[in-house]
């Protein structure tokens, strides 16, 4: 280990003071989700809205972050603008091991820029930029030019917005090293806030390593396990896009704001299609020999005389189901289209697809008219959801403005509550039934990483309330402690809790053997706790008209059996979060005259 | 006298599994640039990554530039560094014509020294060893 406290970085945007500060609790909170909870409760604020300067947005690691494959990802955490609660999200790219590198455990940023400001830290530096004149770059163009100003390739990490962030919509992304993003809840939305275009992440440093052949043998051992075992194959062939077909015969795959679960169209946006016909090249995270990031490669004649230009666009399998499948977009470059402007705009997708689906069922039930959305959409259309995802980043109407904040806040307005496909925030990909739904719909992130609900819908025909609640519970508190470490959740199936003990234990760690599921339950009550304190009432959680109308694998949604799993996990979250172990008190953590 | 080559650099998907190889396996160390290969992208990730690894030039500059004989030439081509001797004045790596050797913050010099410990760590074949020529008509004995 390098040390056994957290040291982080509090860059204040208002005063331009940065402190390093020293932070126990380790055997407590561990890293990554646990660490962002408690530097919640130091920094943040339950009696402020999400966009008050004094907020923070954190950005965390973990013990194991960057000494072992896959370990790999970043905890982001702040107040949402999507429901104004706790949130967090999660990236990779190269932003663990450049904050490993760079010596921080967590970065901290309060306060708010009076301009557009750019931001780079590292293990011996600390500096702001005025760039203003980047206001309204897109996501990319921004890119490019961080990494002029902030020189440092292949050892640095550049986290920026598009001008979704910076004109406040609610589901802005924060784009990680091209094609890689904190993108759900609103992480981009806090950074525009603050006035924060971007973030370098300079890893310039080095750690000794723990002497013996203990470590290095077991690096070998797991790095064998992910790269010559079928373990990993999904991931790193077709990639998640596999899911496309096998979702589609369960008919489980959200197609045309579900009003379908299948189609026999999706097989021209499957995964094997996409790989066929649009595969580039595989790329990875640092840290990562997996390779899961897959690059689309789409042609575009913009001139006749063949004037081409191309684009290259990340996919997998939420983005195909929510600008393919959702929209019935067919073709996959018309998909990569969408994705590509989506990227540049600086959106999540998944919200973004979601939302105009949801636009185009409104239009076609004169719900909403054209003098609301402006174009007219119309399924399988990509060039005028390309024009929508515009609106989307830069709203040019109040409607717009409302969409950019949730489609549900806007068809609350504008009428279609029933078709709005939201749970908790704009669905993921997955209508697998009742237990999913319930999951995402009250989940703490809404978001199909909290819990494997997707998983046991597929798994379980019969109709259980507790036995699903225990797994939810469970399977969540697991993917906690994981994301403490912050492993990869695809590494889930190498990283059980034998491997972590023995990957805790080579670095010296080997004190947290055999807590790690008190731990883990510790920070899940932790979490839920802030979230209530935010205001969140699971008894409130509606979920939509429209998810007790579909047919899955199983047959018709069973709305009882829905009823109760919804009712009986609230109740469950509420335990939760009124558990004692939730208690934190960030005093008490502190390393005063150390 | 054998080289490492990376020689599909094509296929690399940007895991930096190599330069940690290196400094886990050589250095004993946690990083990404305290190693003898180092990847970057060149100019973003849409660009594809270059490895910077010492190309076992013969003569190697960077022995040439060395005031101290710290970069000690290989007989066929690259160098070994004798830490022992080095006053860690970074000329090695100014002489370097394409930046394959990393400077610390103490100006330790951090060269690939061709044990070819990274290759079996790229996913995706991208490195391999090869036989450098040998020089002077001797049979390559490493």
């Amino acid at each position: 280990m390098i040390r056994e406290f957290f040291r982080v970085m509090v860059v204040n945007l208002t005063t331009g003071k940065t402190n390093i500060v020293e932070i126990g609790g380790r055997s407590e909170f561990l890293g990554g989700c646990g660490l962002a909870a408690l530097l919640f409760r130091k920094y943040g604020r339950v009696d402020a809205d999400w966009d008050h300067p004094d907020q923070p947005l954190i950005l965390t690691i973990g013990p194991l972050t960057g000494y072992y494959p896959l370990m790999s990802k970043t905890c982001c955490a702040f107040r949402s603008p999507y429901h104004n609660q706790y949130a967090e999200s999660y990236a990779g790219g190269k932003s663990a091991l450049s904050l490993r590198f760079a010596d921080l455990d967590g970065l901290v940023v309060v306060g708010r820029a009076e301009r557009l400001t750019a931001l780079c830290v590292g293990s011996r530096r600390v500096e702001t930029r005025d760039v203003e004149y980047m206001r309204g770059f897109d996501a990319l163009q921004t890119g490019r030019v961080l990494r002029k100003i902030f020189p440092g390739s292949g050892r640095r990490s550049i986290l920026r917005i598009g001008p979704a962030g910076e004109n406040r919509s609610a589901f802005a992304c924060i784009n990680v090293d091209t094609y890689r993003h904190f993108g759900r809840l609103g992480g981009g939305t806090v950074m525009g806030a603050k006035n924060l275009k971007g973030i370098c992440i300079l890893g310039d440093r080095g750690f000794p390593l723990p002497e013996g052949k203990a470590y290095p043998k077991l690096y070998q051992h797991i790095f064998e396990q992910l790269t010559t075992t079928e373990m990993m194959a999904k991931y790193h062939g077709v990639g998640t896009a596999v899911n496309i077909s096998p979702l589609n015969k369960l008919k489980s795959l959200p197609w045309k704001n579900l009003q379908q679960t299948s189609s026999p169209e999706a097989d021209k946006i499957s995964g094997e299609t996409f790989a066929d016909d649009t595969l580039l090249r595989n790329a990875a995270c640092a840290g990562c020999p997996v390779g899961c990031i897959h690059v689309g490669f789409v042609r575009e004649q913009f001139q006749a005389n063949n004037q081409y230009l191309y684009r290259q666009v990340g996919y997998d399998y939420e983005p195909i189901f929510s600008c393919g499948g959702m929209l019935e977009v067919t073709d996959p470059g018309q998909v990569l289209r969408i994705l590509d402007v989506i990227e540049k705009v600086g959106l999540d997708n998944m919200s973004a697809g979601v939302a105009l689906a949801w636009c185009t069922e409104a239009l076609d039930k004169g719900v909403i008219t054209e003098a609301e959305t402006l174009v007219r959409f119309n399924w399988g259309d990509a060039d005028t959801y390309m024009k929508g995802v515009e609106f989307l980043g830069t709203p040019p109407n109040d409607f717009y403005r409302l969409l950019a904040q949730g489609t549900m806040k806007c068809a609350r307005q504008y009428g279609g509550e029933d078709f709005a496909c939201v749970l908790g925030q704009e669905m993921a990909g997955y209508a697998t039934g009742e237990v999913f739904f319930v999951s995402e719909a009250l989940g703490f992130r809404h978001a199909h990483l909290d819990a494997g609900g997707y998983s046991w819908d597929q798994k379980h025909e019969e109709r259980e309330v507790e036995p699903a609640l225990d797994f939810l519970v469970n399977d969540g508190r697991d993917r906690i402690v994981l994301n403490s470490m912050v492993g990869c959740l695809f590494s889930r199936g190498v990283y059980k809790d034998e491997e972590l003990a023995a990957a805790l234990d080579a670095l010296g760690y080997g004190e947290l053997n055999g807590k790690l599921q008190d731990i883990g339950q510790r920070i899940q009550c932790a979490r839920w706790r802030l979230r209530l304190d935010m205001g969140y009432d699971p008894d409130k959680v509606k979920i939509p008209k429209r998810y007790t109308e579909i047919t899955t694998w199983k047959g018709p949604l069973d709305v009882d059996y829905l009823d109760a799993l919804r009712r009986g996990y609230a109740a469950r979250i509420k335990a939760m979060g009124t558990d004692p172990r939730g208690e934190i008190d960030p005093a008490q953590y502190e390393r005063k005259g150390k | 006298m054998k080289a490492l080559r990376a020689s599909r650099m094509e296929r690399c998907i940007g895991c930096h599994s190599c330069s940690l190889a290196c400094a886990r396996l050589v250095h004993k160390v946690l990083s990404w640039n305290k190693a003898g290969i180092r990847i970057a992208s060149a100019g973003g990730l849409s660009t594809g990554f270059e490895a910077r690894v010492c190309l076992a030039c013969s003569p190697a500059p960077c022995a040439q530039a060395c005031p101290t004989g710290a970069m000690a030439p290989r007989r066929d081509g690259g160098v070994m560094h004798k830490e022992n001797l080095c006053i860690r004045c970074g000329k090695c790596a100014e002489a370097c014509p394409v930046e394959a050797i990393f400077l610390d913050h103490e100006v330790n010099p951090y060269v690939c020294i061709h044990c070819g410990r990274c290759v079996a760590f790229c996913p995706h074949d991208c490195l391999e060893l090869v036989d450098l020529p040998a020089k002077g008509g001797e049979a390559a004995d490493d």
